[in-house]
This record gives C-alpha cells, structure tokens and sequence, in this order.
C-alpha cells in the first residue's frame, strides 16, 4: 500500500461559543495515500470544505490531529504552517482565483516566489513547462484577467502544482466549468494523478466526476459514512451516497 | 526583485486610477508644505539678515558696576548708599587676546572681535553729529558683521587715523570719501581722520550712529589703552545664540547677551511664525497620512481574497504585511517628490508674480536642500506609519475566511 501522504486523525471542529456551538466535524479520521485521486463527496453543509480546509492547513481543529507526511501539524505555529502548506500542498478553488494583476506565468509562479521571498527569472522555464503540460503556453505573459474561465482554471491547476506538492485539494475545481472544460480540466488532473504521480483530493458535487476517481469518501453531517474505492469494498459503515 | 516589492509594484500599478488620485493628493499637501516653508523660511532668513545684519550674535561685555556702600558709621552699618558708575577703565576688558581665543574655541561660535565703544561727535566744519565710536579689527570684525559687502563708497581698509562711516552720516555731514572729519570723544580727546569708505548696513539709525576707527584709535580717544568695551562674536545656528551665550558667560565670568536676551519681539515673532509652520506642517501630516491609511484599507478590503490566495499558497503573513508597508512608503515617497516639485515650481512662481516697483522680489523665498529632503522623509515615514493598520489587518486575514468570502 501506498504511504500515507496526509492523515486526518479524530478530527473535530466546532463553531462559536457557548450555547451557539456547533459541531461541524465529528471525529473525521481519513488517510489520503500517495497517488491517488480521492474525491469527497457529499450533501451541502455536510462539513466538506471545512475539512479541506483542515486538511489543507488554512484552519486548525477544535481537537484531533493533522499529519502531513507523518509530521504532526497540531504544535506548529503559523510560519511553519504557512511553510508547510507552502511547499506540500497545493490548491484548486471552484473559481480559479487567479490574481488579475499577474500573467498567467506569474500566477503559475507564485508559490514558487512566495516560497524563496523573490522573484526569479530562473523560475521561468519551470513555470512555462506547467504551463505546456495545461496546454496554455501561449497565453504565458497574457493577463490572468484576459484568461477565459476553462483557461483560468487551467492556470489555478499549473500554480497548484509549483512547488511540486506532495497533496492537491481540489474544492469543485470543476464547479463552474462548461462540460468541455470540465473534461479537459478532470482529463489534467488524471493525467498529472497518473504520470506524475501526484495526489488529489477533490471536493465535488458532481457524482459522475467521483466516481471516475480513485476513491470516494462520503461525508454526510460531519461523519464519514463512506470510504470506497474502485473495485474494493466499502470501507466505512454508512450507506454509499451518490450526491 | 524581492517577492513583497514585485507584489506592491503590481498592486499599485493595477490600481492605476486609485494610485494617481493618492500620489496627487500626497503631492499637493507636501507641494503646499514646501511653498509655505520655503516662504516663512525667506521671510524669517530675511527679517534676521536685517536685524542682525549689523549687529552681532552675542555681545559679551563685563558685569554692570555692583551698588557700593561709601560710607559705614561706627557700628560698621550702612548709614548711607549711593549708586555710582565706576570709570569707563574699570568697565572695560583686559587681556581680551586670551578670552577671544577662549571664545572663538567654543563649539558654534564662527568667529569673534574686540570693539572699543563709546559715545563721541564728529565734527565737519560747523556741523556736529552725536555718534557712537567703534573701534574695530577690520579683518575680525567683518567676519561678524559682514561689513565689507556692504561697502557703499570707497575702500575696506582703515589704517591709522582712516575711519569708515555710515551713509547717511556722510550726507548729514556733507563728506564723502578722502573728506577729513573730526572726532571729539566724550573725554574730550579729539583727532582728525579721513573717511576711507562709507558703508549701508540697511539701517538708517545704524548708517546715522556708526563710526568706525582702527581699534587703537578709539582705545586712544576713549581712554581705554590695552582694553576694549566688548567682545562681540557670530555663532551658528542662530537660534543657539542663547545656549552658546551662557557657555561663554560660564567659562568667561563676564556677562554674555545674545540677539535673543537682546531682541525679544523679534524672538517671539519669529518664534510665532515657527509655530504657524508647524502646525501647519502636523495637519498637512495627517491629511496625508489620513489619505493614504483610507486608500490602502480599501485597497486590502478590495484585495482580500487575493491576500486569502496568496497565503494558501505559502506566503508568510510577515510578506503580506510588508507588501503594503511598502505601498504605503512608495506613495508617500512618489508624492513627496512631485509635491517638493511643485512647491519649488510654486515658489518661483510666486515671486515672479510678486515683485517690488523696482523689480526685486517682495517676498523672499529660501529654497534648501533640507526643506526639500524633510518633507520626502516625512511622507515616507508618514506613508509606512499610514500603512501599519491596513498591513496587519491584511496580514491578519484568516486566508479560508478571505478566500470563502472575500
């Protein structure tokens, strides 16, 4: 089996105080392995994006533990989160985010500036090669804003993988897609999943995208009630939701 | 390029209408801040030129005669007092070669000069004038009042029986240059002197009352061999002239008055219109500060998703926070630039516009380095201080809360 890449363990978390605490996430363990492409799936408000969130590094949970690559995240402060989310972790928003003042290279590239605290022309070649493999190399020194939607989100995928990230999390990268561009976007991730070997979690709504994946998680009110992957048995108790 | 420049850069050049609209308003207050400084800095340089540009900084000259009892009875009592002035001998300064040195060693002072003074007339053939005699040191005396500029007719130089004397005495006594006068002091030693030169210090009473002889000369007619009146001495910065006054009066035993113990309207006035600048100055300072803080939280509130993006992909908060420091100082620098431009452009313009029926400038106008340097680390400084609370709000952005909602 492949190494666990992250590792969501007893994970809960709550919002705000007193009598208007509510539990979002109730004690969510989860391994996310190397190479794989996992989606997770599930009801709106059933704590999907709060949980990437968690496993992302961008929130801290109320209790449980975070692993990424073994390391236990809980301790770490801010800097060594925002370094570790840095450089292990890479992300693709439903609206690609790109920032309007930058080209495309330059949004590809970002991380990579952000992580060595300057810009480097040296980057280039790296950042037009990510460019190459989303098919957009052309558009290299065109602003993010002149970007079609499809374009964009092709960009958001070349900058989620700058620092060569050991984890993607997807949230509905492919939510607000045209089918065509959908379909090339999913095409990439599959293919960067399967030649690169790199790992995807992907938060989705759409179930025939999920279940082109790997594996999918369900998670309905806070609780895992589904852990299956293809050709295997469910793993988790629940009953198996396409949503 | 450093990650957090390349950042602000582009901010601010994506924000092209917003930035230009903030750098205009930064450069019309400093614009404005360097006029009115440059104006009152004129007008002050101008008013201490006249004031003090016959009369020295400081004037050290000894203590006034103590009060001595002439007569005690019996019982060793004061049975009666009277005030008496000693002699002019025992008013005077001995061994001054010793105490200049002294002086002219202190910090600040330029330079120092003896002067022999006392009252006299000058006498051209009927006429008779009441004057004040000065005995100088040419050389050392013009490096205090700058003398030999003012030069009106004549030559700077006095030797032997030579004297030099004002403009308008000249033509109340009717002499010119090579005319012999007579000078009678007031203990009655006369002498015959030929006017070398006649001077304009700018001040009618002062061009009415100076006349001024070779050192030994006056020391001759004033009785005072080997000794002089005062000590008077130019120091700099002006505006020292108190501070610098007491250290001599400390280490000389002798009294020490500066033009500020001496001029104290002037003083004050000048002291009110160093206010006015400053205070115009602090409010010119947060209308700046206030302008570029309001721009830039709109800036981060605009910008919060970006910031959301930004830290989710790596970028520590200390950068983020640096990022908008450094819109902040390059706003407040760019301002200041065009605004110490345009305030020089103003000033200029100003007394051109501004003339006297002769053609010079009615309003003087002292354009420096330093007034123009201050205000561009002003703003700089007011830019980056602007920027500290839209920086940590930004920096404190909770990157899946920017990012969900932006």
């Amino acid at each position: 089996m492949a190494e666990p890449v992250l590792e969501v363990r007893h994970v809960v978390r709550e919002f705000g105080e007193g009598d208007a605490r509510t539990r979002v996430l109730h004690g969510i363990s989860l391994t996310v392995r190397s190479g794989e492409l996992s989606a997770l799936v599930g009801p709106s408000g059933s704590g999907k994006s709060t949980l990437l969130n968690i496993m992302g590094l961008l929130d801290r949970p109320s209790s449980g533990a975070v692993l990424i690559g073994g390391r236990d995240t809980t301790q770490l402060d801010d800097r060594a989160l925002t370094e570790l989310r840095g450089r292990t972790l890479g992300f693709v928003f439903q609206f690609h985010h790109l920032m309007p003042a930058f080209s495309a290279l330059e949004n590809v590239l970002m991380p990579a500036y952000a992580d060595r605290g300057r810009v480097d022309s040296k980057l280039d070649a790296r950042g037009l090669q990510l460019l190459a493999s989303v098919g957009l190399t052309e558009r290299a020194h065109h602003s993010a804003r002149d970007l079609s939607g499809g374009e964009a989100q092709r960009v958001a995928l070349a900058r989620a993988l700058a620092n060569e990230p050991a984890l993607v999390l997807a949230d509905e990268p492919t939510g607000n897609l045209d089918t065509h561009s959908a379909e090339a976007v999913f095409g990439l991730l599959r293919r960067f999943c399967k030649e690169r070997g790199t790992t995807f979690l992907l938060v989705t709504h759409d179930s025939r995208l999920a279940a082109r994946c790997d594996r999918i998680v369900t998670l309905v009110d806070g609780r895992v009630v589904s852990d299956a992957r293809r050709g295997a048995a469910d793993t988790a108790p629940g009953t198996f939701s396409e949503t | 390029m450093p990650f957090e420049w390349f950042v602000a850069l582009r901010y601010l050049r994506e924000g092209r209408s917003q930035t230009v609209l903030i750098v205009s308003a930064v450069a019309i207050g400093v614009g404005v801040l360097v006029f009115l400084t440059a104006l009152m800095n004129g007008l002050q340089e101008n008013l201490l030129a006249k004031t003090l540009g016959s009369q020295a900084h400081i004037v050290v000259h000894p203590p006034d005669a103590q009060v001595r009892a002439l007569h005690l009875d019996e019982s060793n009592e004061v049975s009666f007092t009277r005030s008496e002035k000693p002699s002019q001998h025992a008013q005077s300064i001995g061994q001054y070669a010793q105490l200049l040195a002294a002086i002219t060693a202190q910090p600040g002072v330029l330079a120092a000069t003896p002067i022999v003074s006392g009252s006299a007339f000058v006498t051209r053939g009927a006429i008779q004038k009441s004057v004040t005699l000065r005995g100088i040191d040419l050389a050392s005396f013009d490096r205090v009042v700058a003398i030999s500029d003012k030069l009106h007719a004549g030559r700077f130089a006095i030797t032997g029986t030579e004297i030099l004397i004002g403009r308008e005495l000249g033509q109340d006594l009717g002499v010119g240059v090579g005319d012999r006068v007579r000078v009678v002091s007031a203990e009655n030693r006369s002498e015959s002197f030929t006017v070398a030169g006649i001077f304009d210090l700018g001040s009618k009473d002062v061009n009415q009352r100076w006349v001024l002889t070779p050192l030994r000369a006056a020391q001759t007619l004033l009785d005072l061999a080997g000794a002089v009146s005062s000590l008077e001495v130019k120091v700099t910065p002006v505006f020292q002239a108190e501070e610098i006054a007491q250290r001599i009066a400390r280490r000389t035993a002798l009294v020490a008055d500066s033009w500020m113990h001496t001029n104290p309207q002037l003083l004050l006035a000048l002291q009110s219109q160093a206010s006015s600048t400053n205070v115009m100055q602090f409010f010119v300072t947060i209308t700046v500060a206030l302008g570029i803080a309001s721009v830039l939280i709109v800036s981060v509130v605009q910008k919060s998703r970006e910031i959301g993006i930004l830290r989710a992909v790596g970028t520590q908060a200390n950068r983020v926070l640096r990022v908008f420091l450094i819109e902040g100082a390059l706003v407040g620098f760019a301002g200041s630039i065009v605004g110490s431009g345009l305030g020089v452009g103003l000033a200029k313009l100003f007394v051109s516009l501004q003339r006297n029926a002769d053609g010079s400038s009615m309003f003087p106008i002292a354009i420096t380095w330093q007034i123009l340097i201050a205000p561009i680390a002003l703003a700089t400084g007011v830019g980056i201080a602007a920027a500290v609370v839209p920086a940590r709000r930004a920096a404190r952005l909770d990157p899946a809360e920017a990012i969900r909602n932006g």
